[in-house]
C-alpha cells in the first residue's frame, strides 16, 4: 500500500468578491515507502499549491480545498488544525525553495534545530545539543558544533539549505516534501544538495516528493514523475519511460525545447508556441490544446481522461498522444518541427538498442 | 455540431482573450482600484462636501460672519449665551455673531491655510528632494557629496519640534494668514523632501534605470522620465495625508494666536482658540469649528490610506 | 577579425565605512583582469556562478560600473577612457538584454513609450511618426502583436516582456549585444523561444553576442566561445564544442558534471565531482590561485602561491591552471579519490 495516495486534489483560491481561480484542478499521485516522486511543471501548473495543501499550510480563508490525501490512514487534508501541526516536523517535513526566508534570521541555528527536537522529539538540553550537532553533521556541514551557535545570515545559501534539510530530517520522517529546493543555488551546490537528498532516501528509507521545473534534476533523482500542466497531471510514469518516451505533447514538447549540454550543436531548439493561459479551463477541454501542435477537434470538448496508450503505468492525459507512428505522420505536416521530430526519433532509436 | 473552422476559430480566440485589453496604465489602474475603495469613496465625499461649502459658503451664509446683529443678547461677564435656535442653527459666538454663518465662511480660510501651507512643503520639500535624489543616484561621486549636504540640512530641519519652528517663524513675522501658511508649510518641506528622495534612490538602482542609461538616454531625462514618475506614489499619498496635519496645525496657531487677527474672515483655527475662553459656559462654541476640522482632517486621511493602497505596486492585479 | 576586445580589465568596488567621511577600508574585486575578445557576428558566452563578477563584467563593458583599470577597445576605440557624452553616443551600438524582464521595463511607459526612448537619445527617426513605423517593424521581427504599442509592461507575459527588451536593444541597430541572463527568469518552454528568436536575429541581422549566463547547457547551445568565470577571472576558453569535449580547468569539469541532463541513462552513469564547500568571499580572494581552495587536484606548494595566467593549448583552448597539462596524462591525481 502507499505510503500517501492523493486522489483528485483540487485547490481553488477566491474569497468574496473575487473571482474564483483553481489552482490545482484535480490532481492524483502516490507516493510509496522509500520512493522519489517528482512534480514536474512550469510556474502555474499547482505543483507548490499542492504541496502547501499537503502540507496544510494554505490558509483557511478563501481557499477551497478538495478530494483525498490519505497518509497512512488519514485524510491530510481533513485533518484538525492542531493534529497536521504535530504531523508537521514529524512524520512529514518540507523544504522550501528559499532557505533565508524559511529560517528565523534572530536566532541562532542550533536553537532553531533543537526546539524542534524538544518539541517533537521530548529532548533536552545537553542530549538536544548534541543530536542536533549530529544531524547539521549528518547533512554535511562542517564544524557543526560552531555552527549550531551561528545566526542563518551567517551561512552560505547551500549551508543554509543544508541546516534546513536537516532540521526536516530531525524526527526521521516518513515523508519529506521539497518544493524547488536546489533552484535558488548555483549548480554545483545543487549537485552537493541533489547528492545529500539521493544519500537521505537510501540510507533512512524516507519518502520524497520533489517538486521541480527543472527535468534534468528530475531525471537524475525520481523513480515516478508526474508532468503537470494547468494544474492537473499530464503524464505520469516510470523516469525512464518518461524520458525515453514523453507521450503527452506537452512534455515531449518540453524535452525538445530544453537545450541540453550533450545535444550536438547547431541544431535549433522546438519550443512549445504560447504562453499558458490561465483563463483556459480544463472543463472547456484540454487546456494545452491552444499550445499543441497534435490537437484535434476531440481536444476541444469535455476532459481528457488518463489513459495508458503506450505501455501499463505509463498515463496520459489526451486523446492524441504523441505515440511512435503518431509523430512520424505529424513530422510530415509541420514543417517547423521537422528537424526536432526526426532527432527524437532517432535517440529513441539508439536508446532502445542496449536495453 | 459545430464545423472544423468554427473549433479552431474558438481556439484562436481562446488564444487571443488576453490580447484584446486595451493597455491600461498604471495610474490609470490605480485610479480603478481607488474608486472601489469605500474608503476612498467616503473620504472624497468628505472632502468634497467641504469644499463645496468653502467655495459657495459665504454666499448661502445667511448672515454676514462679522456683524454682531445680536449683540445685546450675549452677556458674557453674566455667562448668558445663546444655544442653537431656530435663526441661529449653530447659535451665537461671544460677541453676538451667527457661529452658523462663521462656519460656513471659514471652511474657505480652513481649506486656504491647509492647501496653501501644503503646497509649500510639497513644491520646497520637493524641488530639495529631487535635487538630492538626483545628484545621489546620478552625479556620481561628487553628487553623493552635494546629496550628503543638502540631506544633513534637511535632518536639522527635521529634528526642530515643528510647532517651535512654527512658533518661531511666525514670531518673526507677526501674526497673520500668511505666517500660519508659511510657518505650516516650512515644517512639511523637510518630510517631502525625504520622502521623495528615499524614493528615487530606491528607483535609482532599479533595473529600467541601468537598462535607460545602458540606452544611452541622458541623465536629466532619466531622472524626469525613468526615476520620478515611479517615485511620486508615496508623495503623492504623503500631500494627502499633510493636508490634514496642516489644516489641524493651523487650527493649533491659530489656538495660540498666531493665525489671521482680521474678524472679518473667521477661520476655523481662530474661532475654536476664541471659543477656549468661554468653554465652561458655552462648550458648543468649541464643538463646531473643531468638529469641522477633524472631520475634514478624517476626509484627507481617508482617502490618503486608500491611495496608499491603491498605488501600491504590490497589490496589483 | 575582433569586434570587441577586453585587455585585462578590473572591477573593484571600494568598500566604504564611516560616519562622517567614508574610509575605504578594502575593495571587492568582482573582475580581477580579464582578456578576451569576441569577433564580429559571433557569440562570445561568459559562465559562471553567482558571485564570478560575470554580471559586473557585462555591465562594465558598456560603462554602467566604473572600470578601475584595463581597455574595452570597442571597434579600435577604447571605451574606458572615453568622456562619458562620447560614452553615452558609443552605447547605440552597445545594447544589453537583462535579466529580469519586467524589472527592466519602466512599469509606468507604454511600450511606444519604451521603445522611442533609446531611439529620441540618439536622434534616431526624425519625428515620432517615423519612429512609430520602425518599432512597429521590429516588434513584428521579435514576434509581439503591433497592438503592443499602447500598453503597458505588466500587461504581458514573461515571454513577451524578454522579446520587448530585445526589441529596445533592436531599435538602435547596434553591432553588439550584451545579453545578461536573457532566459534564466523565464519558463523552460518560453526560454526555447526566446533563445530561438536570438539566434534568427544573430542570422539576420548579423550580430554580435556577448551572453552572460549561469546555465551551462544555454550558454553552449548558443555560444561560438565559451568563457569559464571563476571569482573575477576566466579559468578556461575555448570554442564551444572543445570545452564541452574536453573540458580542461578542474573547476570547468566540476561544473561540467554537476549540470543535470534530462536523461535518466546519463544521470545514472554520470560520475559527479563534488565540490569542497562554497565560494571564497571577493571581497578577501585566496591568494595564488583562485580555485586552490576547493579544487579537488590542488598540489601543495605552486597552487596557493602562484596564479596561474591564461595559457593557449593550441586550437584557441586557454586554460589558466598551472597543472592542467599533468591532470590530463594522469599524472596528477585527484585528492578526493581513494
Amino acid at each position: 500500500m502507499p505510503l500517501l495516495t492523493v486522489d483528485e486534489l483540487t485547490v481553488t483560491f477566491g474569497g468574496r468578491g473575487r473571482t474564483p481561480s483553481t489552482a490545482v484542478d484535480g490532481v492524483s499521485f502516490t507516493v510509496d515507502q522509500g520512493q522519489v516522486v517528482g512534480l514536474v511543471g512550469e510556474s502555474g501548473c499547482g505543483k507548490s499549491v499542492t504541496s502547501l495543501a499537503l502540507m496544510g499550510l494554505l490558509p483557511s480563508k478563501g481557499v477551497a480545498i478538495g478530494g483525498r490525501a490519505d497518509f497512512e490512514g488519514e485524510d491530510l487534508l481533513a485533518l484538525s488544525p492542531k493534529r497536521i501541526r504535530d504531523m508537521r516536523g514529524s512524520q512529514l517535513a518540507m523544504i522550501f525553495q528559499d532557505p533565508l526566508s524559511s529560517l528565523n534570521p534572530v536566532v541562532p541555528i542550533g536553537v532553531q534545530v533543537t526546539e524542534i527536537l524538544q518539541r517533537h522529539r521530548g529532548m533536552k538540553g545537553e542530549a538536544a545539543r548534541k543530536e542536533a550537532a549530529h544531524l547539521l553533521d549528518r547533512v554535511g556541514i562542517p564544524d557543526p558544533t560552531r555552527r549550531l551557535k551561528e545566526y542563518p545570515h551567517q551561512l552560505s545559501g547551500g549551508m543554509r539549505q543544508r541546516a534546513l534539510i536537516a532540521m526536516a530530517v530531525a524526527c526521521a520522517p516518513r515523508l519529506l516534501i521539497a518544493d524547488e529546493p536546489t533552484t535558488a543555488l548555483d549548480v554545483t551546490i545543487q549537485a552537493q544538495i541533489l547528492e545529500l537528498l539521493k544519500e537521505l532516501v537510501d540510507e533512512e528509507g524516507t519518502a520524497l516528493l520533489m517538486i521541480t521545473h527543472d527535468l534534468g534534476v528530475v531525471a537524475g533523482l525520481c523513480d515516478q514523475v508526474n508532468v503537470l500542466y494547468a494544474g492537473r497531471a499530464v503524464e505520469s510514469a516510470d523516469r525512464r519511460e518518461l524520458f525515453a518516451h514523453p507521450t503527452h505533447p506537452y512534455a515531449h514538447g518540453l524535452l525538445g525545447s530544453i537545450p541540453r549540454l550533450d545535444a550536438p550543436r547547431g541544431e535549433p531548439l522546438s519550443p512549445i508556441r504560447g504562453s499558458i493561459n490561465d483563463k483556459i479551463a480544463w472543463a472547456d477541454g484540454c487546456a494545452f490544446a491552444p499550445r499543441c501542435d497534435h490537437y484535434t477537434m476531440g481536444c476541444l470538448t469535455g476532459t481528457p481522461e488518463l489513459t495508458a496508450p503506450r505501455t501499463e503505468g505509463h498515463l496520459v492525459r489526451c486523446v492524441n498522444p504523441v505515440l511512435p507512428q503518431n509523430s512520424a505522420e505529424d513530422s510530415d505536416g509541420a514543417e517547423d518541427s521537422d528537424g526536432a521530430e526526426d532527432s527524437d526519433g532517432a535517440e529513441d532509436a539508439e536508446k532502445e538498442v542496449p536495453a | 455540431m459545430s464545423t472544423k473552422t468554427e473549433k479552431i476559430d474558438r481556439l484562436a480566440s481562446l488564444m487571443q482573450q488576453h490580447e484584446t485589453t486595451v493597455g491600461a496604465s498604471l495610474w490609470r489602474e490605480a485610479f480603478r482600484r481607488l474608486k472601489a475603495s469605500k474608503m476612498a469613496v467616503i473620504g472624497a465625499a468628505i472632502i468634497g462636501v467641504f469644499v463645496v461649502v468653502a467655495i459657495v459658503g459665504p454666499w448661502v451664509a445667511p448672515h454676514s460672519p462679522s456683524a454682531q446683529i445680536w449683540r445685546g443678547e450675549v452677556l458674557v461677564n453674566q455667562g448668558e449665551f445663546v444655544g442653537a435656535r431656530g435663526e441661529n442653527w449653530f447659535g451665537l459666538d461671544h460677541l453676538g455673531r451667527d457661529m452658523f454663518s462663521r462656519f460656513l465662511v471659514g471652511a474657505r480660510q480652513t481649506l486656504l491655510v491647509g492647501v496653501v501651507s501644503m503646497l509649500i512643503g510639497l513644491v520646497v520639500g520637493a524641488l530639495i528632494g529631487v535635487a538630492s535624489g538626483a545628484s545621489a543616484t546620478l552625479g556620481g561621486r561628487a553628487g553623493q557629496r552635494v546629496d550628503n549636504v543638502i540631506m544633513r540640512f534637511i535632518d536639522m530641519m527635521l529634528s526642530l519640534p515643528s510647532l517651535l519652528l512654527a512658533v518661531s517663524i511666525a514670531a518673526v513675522m507677526g501674526q497673520s494668514l500668511t505666517t500660519v501658511m508659511i510657518a505650516v508649510g516650512v515644517v512639511q518641506i523637510p518630510i517631502f523632501a525625504r520622502l521623495l528622495r528615499g524614493s528615487m534612490l530606491a528607483q535609482g538602482g532599479s533595473d529600467y534605470v541601468l537598462a535607460a542609461k545602458a540606452l544611452g538616454v541622458r541623465k536629466k531625462r532619466i531622472v524626469l522620465t525613468q526615476i520620478l514618475p515611479n517615485s511620486l506614489s508615496p508623495v503623492i499619498v504623503q500631500a494627502t495625508l499633510s493636508l490634514a496635519t496642516a489644516i489641524i496645525e493651523a487650527a493649533a496657531l491659530s489656538y495660540l494666536g498666531l493665525g489671521n487677527p482680521d474678524p472679518a474672515v473667521p477661520e476655523w483655527g481662530v474661532m475654536l482658540s476664541q471659543a477656549q475662553r468661554f468653554f465652561d459656559n458655552a462648550p458648543m462654541m468649541a464643538v463646531y469649528p473643531a468638529v469641522g476640522i477633524i472631520i475634514t482632517a478624517l476626509g484627507f486621511t481617508l482617502l490618503g490610506e486608500a491611495m496608499r493602497e491603491a498605488l501600491d505596486p504590490k497589490l496589483r492585479g | 577579425m575582433s569586434l570587441l576586445e577586453l585587455d585585462d580589465v578590473k572591477v573593484h568596488f571600494p568598500v566604504k565605512k564611516g560616519v562622517l567621511f567614508d574610509r575605504t577600508v578594502g575593495h571587492v574585486y568582482a573582475v580581477d583582469g580579464i582578456s578576451l575578445s569576441v569577433s564580429a557576428g559571433q557569440t562570445y558566452g561568459l559562465v559562471g556562478e553567482s558571485g564570478c563578477g560575470k554580471t559586473t563584467l557585462g555591465r562594465a563593458v558598456l560603462r554602467l560600473v566604473d572600470i578601475t583599470d584595463g581597455e574595452v577597445v570597442f571597434d579600435g576605440t577604447d571605451l574606458a577612457k572615453l568622456p562619458e557624452e562620447e560614452m553615452r553616443r558609443f552605447r547605440r551600438r552597445l545594447q544589453m538584454v537583462f535579466q529580469d524582464p519586467l524589472g527592466s521595463l519602466n512599469p509606468r511607459q507604454n511600450i511606444e513609450s519604451i521603445l522611442s526612448e533609446g531611439m529620441a537619445a540618439h536622434g534616431i527617426g526624425a519625428n515620432q511618426e517615423e519612429r512609430r513605423e520602425k518599432i512597429k517593424a521590429i516588434l513584428t521581427r521579435v514576434g509581439l502583436p503591433a497592438n503592443a504599442l499602447s500598453r503597458y509592461p505588466h500587461e504581458f507575459s514573461g515571454g513577451q516582456r524578454q522579446r520587448i527588451g530585445i526589441a529596445r536593444a533592436l531599435v538602435l541597430e547596434p553591432d553588439v549585444i550584451i545579453c545578461d541572463e536573457p532566459v534564466s527568469a523565464l519558463d523552460v518552454s518560453i526560454q526555447a523561444q526566446v533563445i530561438n528568436l536570438l539566434e534568427e536575429l544573430q542570422e539576420q541581422l548579423g550580430l554580435t553576442y556577448l551572453v552572460i549566463a549561469h546555465d551551462l547547457a544555454v550558454v553552449r547551445h548558443i555560444s561560438d566561445v565559451i568563457g569559464v568565470m571563476y571569482l573575477g577571472s576566466l579559468v578556461e576558453e575555448a570554442p564551444s564544442d572543445a570545452l564541452y569535449a574536453s573540458p580542461r580547468h578542474p573547476y570547468t569539469k566540476a561544473l561540467m558534471s554537476a549540470v543535470p541532463v534530462p536523461d535518466p541513462d546519463i544521470e545514472d552513469r554520470r560520475e559527479r565531482i563534488l565540490l569542497r564547500g562554497d565560494l571564497p568571499s571577493p571581497a578577501d580572494p585566496p591568494a595564488g590561485c583562485r580555485f586552490h581552495t576547493r579544487c579537488p587536484w590542488a598540489q601543495p606548494g605552486k597552487c596557493a602561491t602562484e596564479r596561474p595566467g591564461l595559457t593557449d593549448l593550441g586550437d584557441g583552448h586557454k586554460v589558466a591552471c598551472h597543472f592542467a597539462k599533468e591532470i590530463e596524462d594522469g599524472t596528477v591525481q585527484r585528492g578526493d579519490e581513494s
